[in-house]
């Protein structure tokens, strides 16, 4: 297995921030690759790199892709957990690329790194995002009022009314909980947790009148029931999203029928 | 290849990109290009809010909002547009909230309002309360609830298809826009789309800089697109520093922070906004804050071992403030700083954030080929045009208003042409100019390599044109860039595949850097006077009598070959306001 090294002075160069007043580790990144326009199988290939603990596993991709192997490919963007470009699967768990420093993730032993799992991987970190997207706009993710009459002013809403469905607007669609989901790995079908969560945002937003419409798609057999409550997908959250706890409020209101 | 062919064609899925397709999907057949998924877009990154004179919670007037945008900018706004930017505010924030943008709420149920940088009532008596604002989310916000409407009106979107090339076809003598060339991420493939109208909604440039907010995908590829073709750039010397960037890292930290009541201080502990802006302090405009922060860390009181940061100071707010109103940027603090911000202050120095200049527009959004002719079927809105209604300096919480109110004109403005225009007749080979820069760069055996001269190009650029310019700097900057320039041409990619090649589009990209950095030098080097984010210690003092205009910057090709910038200037509009000098 090939083993570039990437030496000091390359990475201090590097466009990320370095930390001047930090020691440089050596750590291993053992990446999951796969390219079908090379090969039909899937390997795992080891890089060294010198690193600054605080830096991003972000960083450590980038290092390799820009300074050792321009083929290695993965989605980012923003770089600051904003966008929901990198979840991958770091050490067995998805997280943001972005959002993880490389000392909170044991560097002494080789960081793994591999898609998310239960999407179709087409190019080494890079899955197919389309089901997951197809799953988000099945539960209708977008205000529906009845009233013709638009008014002139805002709607008013208590801030108790807005704080209600906080917590489930903050999902950036990163698929890191859908992909940790095991009911998602065994069966695609199933809504998952990151459609549950956009649908509980408008069940639960008191200016929205289509509760019902969306708690009966969810009433299907893909749909919410399936949920096993293994909290994957809270811990996979990173915003924090209580995700689990959203689900279980969606299966209450679908019996009680009150939101 | 393939050919499309659609009514309107938008490029960029931000905010800008799709409140235009909103308004275009129900109007005509529209194609959104976007080289990212639209929610990956940097518009989510956006945090303290959106202005508009709602007077919820205080008295506020679109005329006082118009003022401030005028003397925040530094008098170089054009200032029809900015009365429209003002006075489309207020339904521009309530039509977010009828599609469902959760606001933060006052006790009496309306939207809620926060002080910002510049901000004025009655002309720059005190801060107002005029940010509109969900937490430190609002761009997230906003992107969400976009795409939401999209995903509710149907909007068609091509998502990872990167546009690299504007197509011109002349008809009788006038150049009209006849559609675009995309390049397909996933599968390596060309695209025509022929369209009757055009509208680029693709961001900004900040990536030239290496401290700096942006997304690394913000690359300028329609400003380098359109300014490829002939088209001018308006006022690209103008970059705003925003002042709270993670120290190093540059991710920002909302000037909201400051609206709660957040301070700056030196390394003595000192509020020294007071000595630079009696009125506004920690809320005077950014570029003012900026060069203050950098005068202290030149005069030595900044913090640290190098001196080379000043610190936000939040400790005194209380926690459950910070975590009802700013709880994404007090968790950057303790992912990347290890920062308590509840008892510790964040070191934080100045970050590249956004450009005031680009592709020039009227108030339709219609693209300016010179001072006054439009090209007919070409649009642009959000950070990668110039109205002007930013000037010289933008004002925080601007640039989300910006996007709604000229987002929505455009869309409207391209989908009502695109209903009574023929298609233009693509140009013969289309696709040619692609072809050849993507087999140029997939096929070159060059020693050159794309993260070696990014590195460099975004040294000199963070060196020479950031806060503070001089003549001596800017050449500096200049050669640099010309000696870049010549290097790209010996670049070598490494993937020479067609799946996902994110290689060959990072090659592409920074060949757009390069060219709209020397645009970005050539006019700045030009404009001698000092005015909003443009600081030349040279020329200390703003000079109404020879600079009070516009800068537009030309792509010359000359008979050998050889690229050049030519400058040309354009008239600021004025109505309202004459020149002040500018205080806070």
């Amino acid at each position: 297995m090939a083993t570039p090294v990437l030496d000091k002075a390359d990475a201090a160069g590097s466009p990320e921030p370095g930390f001047a007043d930090s020691p440089y580790i050596t750590v291993t990144f053992r990446i999951r690759r796969f390219n079908p326009e090379v090969s039909a199988e899937a390997t795992w290939e080891d890089f060294q790199l010198e690193i600054d603990p605080k830096e991003r596993v972000l960083d450590g991709l980038h290092k390799i892709k820009w300074d050792l192997d321009g083929t290695l490919t993965f989605r980012r963007s923003c770089a600051h957990g904003i966008c929901g470009s990198d979840a991958m699967r770091i050490n067995g768990k998805n997280r943001l690329a972005c959002k993880t420093l490389i000392k909170d993730i044991s560097p002494e032993k080789p960081i793994t790194i591999e898609a998310i799992k239960g999407l179709t991987v087409l190019k080494d970190l890079v899955v197919d995002m389309e089901p997951f997207f197809q799953a988000y706009r099945d539960v209708m993710p977008f205000l529906i009022t009845k009233d013709t009459n638009e008014p002139t002013r805002e709607r008013l809403q208590s801030a108790e009314d807005r704080e209600r469905f906080d917590d489930t607007t903050k999902c950036i669609l990163c698929a890191a909980c859908t992909t940790s989901c095991p009911v998602f790995w065994n069966d695609g079908q199933y809504f998952g947790p990151a459609a549950i969560v956009n649908a509980h945002r408008f069940i639960f937003d008191s200016r929205d009148e289509a509760g019902e419409q969306r708690l009966e798609i969810l009433n299907d057999r893909d749909g919410v029931w399936r949920c096993r409550t293994t909290f994957n997908c809270t811990d996979a959250c990173p915003r924090g999203i209580e995700v689990t706890k959203a689900i279980a409020e969606v299966k209450r209101a679908l019996i009680t029928r009150r939101y | 290849m393939k050919i499309h062919k659609y009514d309107t064609v938008i490029v960029g899925a931000g905010g800008a990109g799709m409140r235009a397709a909103i308004e275009a999907t129900k109007r005509s057949r529209t194609a959104v290009l976007t080289k990212l998924y639209p929610t990956r877009s940097h518009t989510g990154a956006a945090q303290g809010g959106m202005a508009a004179a709602l007077a919820n919670v205080e008295e506020d007037n679109w005329e006082w909002h118009t003022f401030d945008t005028v003397k925040g900018g530094d008098y170089l706004v054009d200032q029809d547009a900015a009365e429209i930017l003002a006075k489309e505010a207020i339904d521009s924030v309530l039509d977010l909230e009828k599609m469902g943008l959760p606001f933060n709420r006052t006790p009496n149920g309306t939207i809620d309002q926060r002080r910002f940088g510049g901000h004025s009532r009655n002309h720059g008596e005190a801060p107002v309360r005029r940010s509109c604002y969900a937490a430190d989310r609002t761009g997230h916000m906003i992107l969400q609830t976009l795409y939401q409407n999209c995903v509710k009106e149907g909007v068609e979107f091509f998502n990872e298809f990167y546009v690299l090339d504007q197509l011109i076809t002349e008809v009788g003598g006038v150049k009209r826009s006849a559609g675009v060339v995309a390049y397909e991420l996933a599968t390596g493939e060309i695209h025509i789309f022929q369209a009757k109208a055009v509208i680029y909604a693709s961001g900004g440039t900040g990536k030239f800089f290496k401290v700096t907010s942006n997304a690394h995908t913000l690359t300028g590829d329609g400003q380098a697109a359109v300014y490829r073709r002939g088209l001018p750039l308006e006022d690209m010397e103008f970059f705003q520093f925003h002042p709270t960037g993670i120290w190093r890292m540059g991710i920002l930290l909302t000037e909201g922070a400051r609206g709660e009541g957040g301070i700056l201080r030196n390394k003595d502990g000192e509020r020294f906004m007071e000595k630079y802006a009696p009125v506004m302090k920690d809320l005077a405009s950014r570029d003012v804050v900026s060069r203050s922060i950098y005068t202290e860390i030149r005069e030595g009181r900044g913090c640290g071992p190098e001196g080379d940061h000043v610190f936000l100071d939040l400790t005194h707010l209380p926690p459950e403030q910070l975590d009802a109103k700013l709880p994404d940027i007090t968790e950057f603090a303790r992912t990347y700083l290890g920062i308590e911000p509840y008892t510790d202050p964040i070191p934080i120095q100045p970050t590249a954030h956004y450009a005031m200049g680009g592709i020039p527009t009227n108030v339709q959004g219609e693209v300016l080929a010179d001072n006054t002719t439009v090209v007919p079927g070409l649009y642009a809105a959000g950070e990668v045009a110039c109205v002007s209604v930013h000037g010289a300096n933008r004002l925080g919480t601007n640039s989300l208003l910006d996007i709604n109110v000229f987002g929505k004109r455009a869309g409207i403005a391209a989908a009502e042409y695109s209903q009574t225009a023929d298609f233009v007749e693509l140009p013969e080979n289309p696709e040619s100019l692609v072809v050849e820069q993507i087999e140029r760069l997939r096929s070159s055996t060059g020693n050159e390599r794309v993260a070696e001269l990014r590195r460099e190009l975004q040294e000199t650029m963070d060196a020479n044109v950031m806060v503070f310019r001089t003549e001596q700097t800017i050449k500096t900057a200049v050669e640099k860039i010309a000696e870049l320039r010549e290097r790209y041409k010996n670049v070598a990619i490494q993937d020479k595949g067609k799946r996902f090649n994110t290689d060959l589009l990072e090659a592409v990209e920074l060949g757009n850097l390069l060219d709209l950095a020397e645009v970005m030098a050539v006019s700045a080097l030009a404009r001698k006077e000092s005015r909003g984010g443009h600081y030349r210690e040279d020329y200390p003092n703003r000079d109404d009598v020879n600079f009070m205009r516009h800068t537009m910057a030309y792509r010359e090709v000359g008979a050998d070959g050889t690229e050049t910038v030519r400058l040309d200037y354009k008239p600021v509009v004025q109505t309202r306001y004459q020149p002040m000098e500018r205080k806070y």
